[in-house]
């Protein structure tokens, strides 16, 4: 599992049926789209079936169609007439002109270069080698003319089009969810298609994509054969002038590397995630959609349960106040009689892409619920979140949801509300931690019910919010606001929480963000997920004064490229968009009769084509609704020909490995080699993809690996101010030709590279030629750096002063010199991206080197101090690399993001450059990559109902096919400022101001940053007090804040102690750029799992297991502080980087050796970095939560074990953020900090 | 009537502001470009950029002549632009190349906002100095 992608989308419940009628096969068919037949696919394909990432379906296999049928599922491709083209003016074109002046594009002076006369005295003289230029293929494709990129800009994608026809592309799979609703009984006919996933084909999933594994990549026993021969090769002496030197002698000890066995091993890595992706999870889920229906009477209460006499029956709650079930329960009201088991119905093929963030949990969940107390803390959980659709016995209705049945003003009993107060701490927060579709997609009734599910989502909040002991704290609350007042306040939402008071304030399980209630027109329309993108503010202040009143950052984060099972992809002729804004259509539009619609965004009445009309899964004409575009908030399109500016271009990856002499000392160049070798197979492409690879320590090595040629050869240039490319067209090959040369030079390289080398790296001049050789065709640059590049162009001095680590203000956080950017930019404007890989032993000047990325898309990665002979760095590099390799990439990628009138992008946040106000330029985009952007608002909204944001993301995939991935976000309007400050989303708001604050760093100062960060809990507090007349901040002894915001202080407080921003600690300088980094780019949910790690207790993991359904155990959350931590305990702390085993001096033996397999304490290993594999239950729950927790990451965390006596504890202790450390606030003491500034 | 320094170099200043006000013309222009995506900030940038610094030597320019000639209520009015200008060019982004503006940073709404208010203000003043030029020349001829 360990190189999978996050695969949060590929294990979502089938929406359970809201119409009972429907039968359950409808469910099987929320598959995929755009079933490519492989038969059809690019040759070379079959290859990268392995390659889970991509979101061409191709892990899809069975699903070919077997004869023409499904042509007619394909009709979109009826009307000729053409939308008009993408708007970005001249794209391409512009950017190459720009290029022509760039400094760094020198010509290529062949004769100016010196002869490297020092050829290593290793290798044989050379011999010459005549025709090799004249016989090497261009690795360009044929048709990809220069001069001729306009006569290109129409031309059909390298596939052609034709080709797609048979795809089918139509909407027939995700939308079915939601068609099964309006067509009751046809799910026959759905299924009836050959091209339909077949309901149980789970087992032919298995058996296809095994086919292709087993066959496997051809295994080189040519390569070793061919080593033998190295010696003897020929060189060919250039005429030129570089010399030659010989690669490599002899048969290598590493030859078997690449043999059997490691293949197989990258299989058997590789062939779990495929095969668990689609075939396992998804059938499985796809099968166990249904079960929610047939199971979940009996778990949620059905009128059986819910009776009055068996009150405490279904109360989930098995603790000593067996009447708080009903509280924490408070289902919906009393009206919603049948089992409203699938609140995610609703949500149609958006749904079905949803994934919650840890795989397969709701739909074992759900079915499994125990009736009553086989897991005290899970079945609550489970019944926490009050839409679980739970029907309401009237007892409990009559209890705590009162505001259903009396929605006016019904103040609840307080009684109540003690009792759930003092119930145990356990309650769940927001429900079950995967519930977020469920609760994002909620069946939203009709009208004023809107107000009444408020007090309902909140009430198991109260019960957790007041643990035990805080049952003073609600009399002191409720002596400040009367009963009604706060009656009142639970209709609406707006709870509050005292800060001082509430120790407890984590919820256990994960939240989801505060919910999205628009009006009842798109009440049921599916919004975008919260995971791929969401806002600050979940409701938009309808004016900018407002928005300053509320003091809260206005902003959105966005993950555009994740990875996405469960993805609608439509081909047509004619993709509809709004002709003015050029808004794609989407769920939010106003149909004003079926021939127009309403742009959401600028309001312009628009045509709607004819095809338009047709529904392709009911195959009718009529409805325009009924679309996959209407049905869906997350769609990609597959472009025609009007969205290229030139032909799709090869996959090409070039790779720029750093040898200098600290290079070699740290070994990675073996770690890279091999991973890479390993990885050939999955690098994302067709069959024109190019690969090369340059090396560079104080003169920059070419590897030519042209036609004629065994083996490759080395050509160096000793010129490193004037770069140019000895022989272009042999240094970057095709890979499905040249795979034998690849993996040999693969395997010698870091021999060729062991011995003692110069101490100086020209990473410039390296950079200069690999943009030189890329920029023809774009495609992907990644740079292997350990050193501070001290030669030739873009050479740096060392700046970090040692002694300044801890001090209050940091130096230094802006680049040194403007190279790398302006590199950048010359890349960018190519179409090629950078990538860095730092495993830098000493100072690298990362603020410097990482310009490199951050303007080219690219992606920063850096492991500190890093030496492959220590394993656990080799693997964690070897982790990160397969996955960099392996995952899904989009070339030429633009993003534009529209909004609604009256609202504007301010400044965006991320890895990109910005070619315009709304649109980014991305030479490659990765699933990995998230981005933010800070908004302001212009105009009054508020003569609007909504408000809608549109991301769309134009990208060639590997493939060679033009896409466009288009997310629509839409948002109500808030008027008053309780309204907005109650529909914040804090860990948004987080995810925001860290890159605000990241940028601040360097635009101004540290201490500025730091004190802008603590200035927005002051603002967000005050601004709250304001909002409801409270007493000031020094006035009194209680901090209240809005319940949804309860958690910003806390996250805010991580934030101040994060490597980036601490000051007082010393931290490296590289290591706090390389912070700041990830703070801008990082998906949110990776974000905050940084900023604030999860600590889980080990040591009763049993408790939280349950065994029937689900293996991986699901303990609650600790708050990171010393008092949650058991001096009997055994705890792990995750930080999405590392996983700390954190074990206790007094833990229980029996424990250990049932986990651990160790009879003592004392016989455990400190700083083990492997736990081991045994047969004992509870290691074997150890492992199972690992790789839960690992299952949603790019790649697999390491982890470490430390014993509480141990030196390194501190790496444990120093994430525990709630405590005081001698230079920072402990949380109380920033509480009291905060609490003295609110006015 | 005598044709004197202080006369010449207003007459100077006259025509050197006429360039400037041509100069802040294009720059407001420019960054309304920008503003509406008629133009990629990389050739916005290279095309604003050479320009920066002859802009500010020209005004220096005639406040030296402004100096020499003991005109020191037109010199005064020009210094805190002049400080304005050593302050914003102290304090720009690290480029290699001469001028201002960063086609990485340029976009950000705030920049943007910045840049164009300073375009309008710079206009103002310019044409407003124009004036005054012209007034200072006529009142130096005729003293004279």
């Amino acid at each position: 599992m360990s190189n999978l992608p996050p695969t949060q989308y590929n294990n979502i419940p089938v929406p359970p049926q809201m119409n009972p009628n429907s039968g359950p096969p409808v469910s099987m068919l929320n598959q995929q789209y755009g079933n490519v037949p492989p038969s059809q696919l690019p040759p070379g394909y079959s290859s990268l079936k392995q390659d889970a990432n991509s979101n061409s379906p191709a892990h899809l296999p069975t699903a070919v169609p077997h004869s023409g049928v499904p042509h007619n599922m394909n009709n979109y491709n009826q009307s000729a007439s053409s939308s008009p083209a993408f708007n970005q003016p001249g794209m391409m074109s512009q950017q190459q002109l720009g290029l022509q002046s760039s400094p760094l594009r020198t010509p290529i002076k062949p004769s100016i270069v010196p002869v490297n006369s020092n050829p290593l005295p290793a290798f044989p003289p050379n011999t010459t080698m005549s025709t090799s230029n004249a016989n090497n293929p261009s690795p360009y494709p044929p048709n990809y003319n220069q001069q001729q990129r306009q006569v290109n800009e129409n031309a059909p994608p390298l596939i052609p089009s034709s080709q797609y026809q048979p795809l089918l592309n139509g909407p027939p799979g995700p939308v079915l969810p939601p068609a099964s609703s309006q067509y009751p009984v046809s799910s026959t006919a759905f299924s009836a298609p050959p091209t339909m996933k077949p309901p149980n084909s789970s087992a032919s999933y298995a058996g296809s994509i095994n086919a292709p594994f087993n066959q496997g990549p051809p295994i080189n026993a040519s390569v070793t054969s061919q080593l033998g021969q190295l010696t003897s090769q020929p060189n060919m002496a250039f005429s030129v002038a570089p010399r030659n030197s010989p690669l490599l002698q002899g048969p290598t000890s590493s030859g078997p590397v690449f043999n059997g066995p490691a293949l197989g091993l990258s299989q058997s890595a590789s062939v779990p995630p495929g095969l668990s992706r689609p075939g396992i999870n998804g059938p499985s889920n796809s099968l166990a959609g249904p079960l929610p229906l047939a199971t979940q009477p009996s778990t949620f209460g059905p009128p059986s349960i819910s009776g009055p006499s068996s009150m405490s029956g279904p109360s989930p709650i098995p603790g000593p106040l067996p009447k708080l079930g009903p509280s924490s329960m408070s289902g919906p009201p009393p009206l919603s009689g049948p089992p409203m088991a699938g609140p995610s119905l609703m949500t149609g093929p958006t749904t079905s892409g949803m994934m919650p963030p840890r795989p397969a949990a709701p739909v074992n969940s759900l079915p499994m619920m125990p009736p009553a107390s086989s897991a005290p803390k899970q079945s609550q959980t489970y019944l926490g979140p009050p839409r679980n659709g739970q029907p309401m016995n009237p007892i409990s209705a009559n209890n705590l949801t009162s505001p259903q049945s009396l929605p006016i003003g019904f103040p609840v009993p307080q009684t109540n509300q003690m009792g759930a107060t003092q119930g145990p701490l356990s309650g769940p927060l927001g429900g079950p931690p995967k519930t977020n579709i469920q609760n994002r997609y909620p069946p939203m009734p009709q009208g004023n019910y809107v107000n009444n599910q408020q007090p309902m989502t909140q009430q198991p909040m109260m019960s957790k919010q007041y643990p035990q002991h805080s049952a003073q704290a609600l009399t002191q609350q409720m002596g400040q606001l009367s009963v009604t007042k706060q009656g009142f306040d639970q209709l609406w939402g707006h709870q509050m929480v005292d800060l001082m008071q509430c120790r407890h304030i984590l919820p256990e399980y994960p939240e989801d963000p505060p919910e999205i209630r628009l009006g009842h027109q798109f009440a049921d329309a599916p919004n975008c997920s919260p995971e791929i993108f969401r806002c600050t503010i979940n409701r938009i202040p309808e004016n900018n004064s407002l928005l300053q009143k509320s003091r809260l950052p206005l902003g959105i984060l966005i993950h555009p490229f994740k990875d996405l099972n469960h993805l609608p992809v439509i081909q047509c002729t004619t993709i509809v968009r709004c002709r003015t804004c050029r808004t794609y259509i989407n769920p939010f539009v106003y149909f004003v009769d079926s021939k127009r619609w309403k742009c959401n965004l600028c309001y312009r009445v628009n045509d709607l084509p004819e095809e338009f009309q047709y529904d392709p899964v009911s195959k009718s004409y009529g409805d325009p609704s009924r679309r996959p575009e209407i049905k869906s908030a997350t769609i990609e399109f597959i472009a025609p020909g009007e969205y290229m500016l030139r032909p799709p271009q090869p996959a090409v990856y070039l790779f720029l490995l750093d040898v200098s002499q600290l290079a070699r000392e740290t070994g990675y160049l073996q770690v890279v080699c091999d991973t890479l070798k390993n990885s050939l197979d999955q690098l994302p492409g067709d069959s024109r993809m190019q690969i090369g690879f340059i090396c560079y320590d104080a003169h920059v090595h070419y590897y030519l690996m042209s036609d004629g040629l065994t083996r490759p050869k080395e050509m160096t240039v000793l010129d490193i101010d004037d770069i140019f490319l000895p022989s272009p067209e042999s240094l970057l090959v095709n890979l499905g030709e040249r795979r034998e040369l690849v993996k040999e030079l693969l395997t010698v390289l870091p021999a060729r590279y062991s011995t003692p080398g110069v101490p100086s790296s020209a990473l410039g001049a390296a950079l200069q030629a690999a943009y030189k050789l890329m920029a023809p065709t774009g495609g992907r640059i990644t740079v292997f750096q350990t050193c501070l590049p001290n030669i030739g162009p873009g050479a740096l001095q060392p700046r970090e002063d040692p002694n300044a680590r801890s001090s209050k203000d940091v130096a230094h956080l802006n680049p040194a010199t403007d190279f790398y950017k302006r590199l950048a930019l010359d890349c960018s404007g190519a179409q090629v991206a950078v990538d860095l890989f730092l495993l830098n032993s000493q100072y690298s000047d990362l603020a410097t080197l990482s310009g490199m990325s951050k303007f080219s898309a690219g992606s920063v990665h850096h492991i500190p101090l890093f030496k492959a002979s220590r394993s656990h760095q080799a693997a964690q590099l070897q982790r990160m690399l397969s996955r960099y390799l392996t995952r899904k990439i989009g070339f030429e990628a633009v993003m534009r993001v529209r909004c609604t009138r009256g609202i504007a992008i301010h400044t965006f946040h991320g890895n990109f450059f910005v070619r315009s106000t709304d649109l980014l330029s991305l030479p490659n985009v990765s699933p990995d990559a998230g981005f933010g952007m800070q908004l302001t608002i212009e105009e009054s909204l508020s003569d609007l109902q909504q408000v809608c944001f549109q991301a769309a993301l134009l990208y060639t995939s590997s493939k060679g096919e033009r896409r466009i991935r288009v997310h629509t976000l839409a948002l109500p309007i808030a008027s008053t400022l309780t309204d907005v400050l109650h529909s914040a989303d804090q860990q948004c708001i987080v995810g925001l101001l860290a890159k605000m604050a990241a940028d601040r760093c360097v635009s101004a100062s540290m201490p500025e940053a730091r004190e802008a960060l603590t200035n927005v809990a002051v603002d967000v507090l005050s601004a709250h007090r304001l909002s409801q007349n409270l007493p000031a901040g020094a006035q009194t002894a209680a901090l209240h804040a809005p319940v949804n915001l309860r958690l910003l202080p806390l996250y805010l407080l991580a934030l101040l102690k994060r490597r980036a921003f601490r000051t007082g600690t010393s931290t490296r300088l590289d290591d706090r750029v390389a912070d700041m980094c990830d703070m801008k780019s990082l998906p949110l949910y990776q974000l905050m799992r940084a900023v604030y790690p999860e600590l889980y207790p080990i040591h009763d993991l049993q408790e939280h297991t349950r065994p029937d359904e689900d293996p991986a155990p699901d303990p609650p959350r600790l708050q990171l502080s010393a008092e949650r931590i058991n001096s009997t305990g055994a705890y792990l702390l995750d930080d999405g980087d590392t996983m700390i085993i954190y074990v206790c001096h007094a833990v229980s033996p029996a424990f250990l050796s049932d986990t651990f397999g160790v009879a003592a304490f004392s016989q455990l290993t400190d700083d083990a970095r492997t736990i081991p594999r045994l047969s004992s239950p509870g290691n074997a729950r150890l492992h199972a939560l690992i790789e839960r927790l690992n299952d949603d990451r790019p790649y697999a965390s390491s982890v470490i074990l430390i014993k509480d006596n141990s030196p390194s504890r501190t790496l444990f202790t120093e994430r525990l953020i709630e405590d005081r450390v001698e230079s920072a606030f402990s949380y109380y003491e920033f509480l009291q900090h905060v609490k003295s500034q609110v006015k | 009537m005598a044709f004197n320094f202080p006369a010449f170099s207003y007459i100077i200043a006259l025509i050197v502001d006429a360039f400037l006000i041509f100069f802040s013309i294009f720059h407001v222009i420019a960054f309304d470009e920008l503003k509406t995506d008629y133009k990629n900030p990389i050739d916005q940038c290279n095309s604003l950029n050479p320009l920066v610094l002859p802009e500010y030597l020209l005004h220096l320019f005639i406040n030296i002549l402004f100096l020499l000639s003991g005109e020191w209520f037109s010199l005064l009015i020009n210094i805190p632009l002049i400080l304005y200008h050593i302050h914003r060019y102290y304090t720009r982004p690290v480029m290699s190349g001469p001028g201002l503006y960063d086609p990485t940073s340029i976009m950000n709404a705030d920049v943007l906002t910045v840049c164009q208010r300073e375009g309008w203000i710079k206009l103002a003043f310019y044409l407003l100095s124009f004036f005054l030029y012209l007034y200072g020349m006529i009142v130096v001829l005729i003293a004279a």
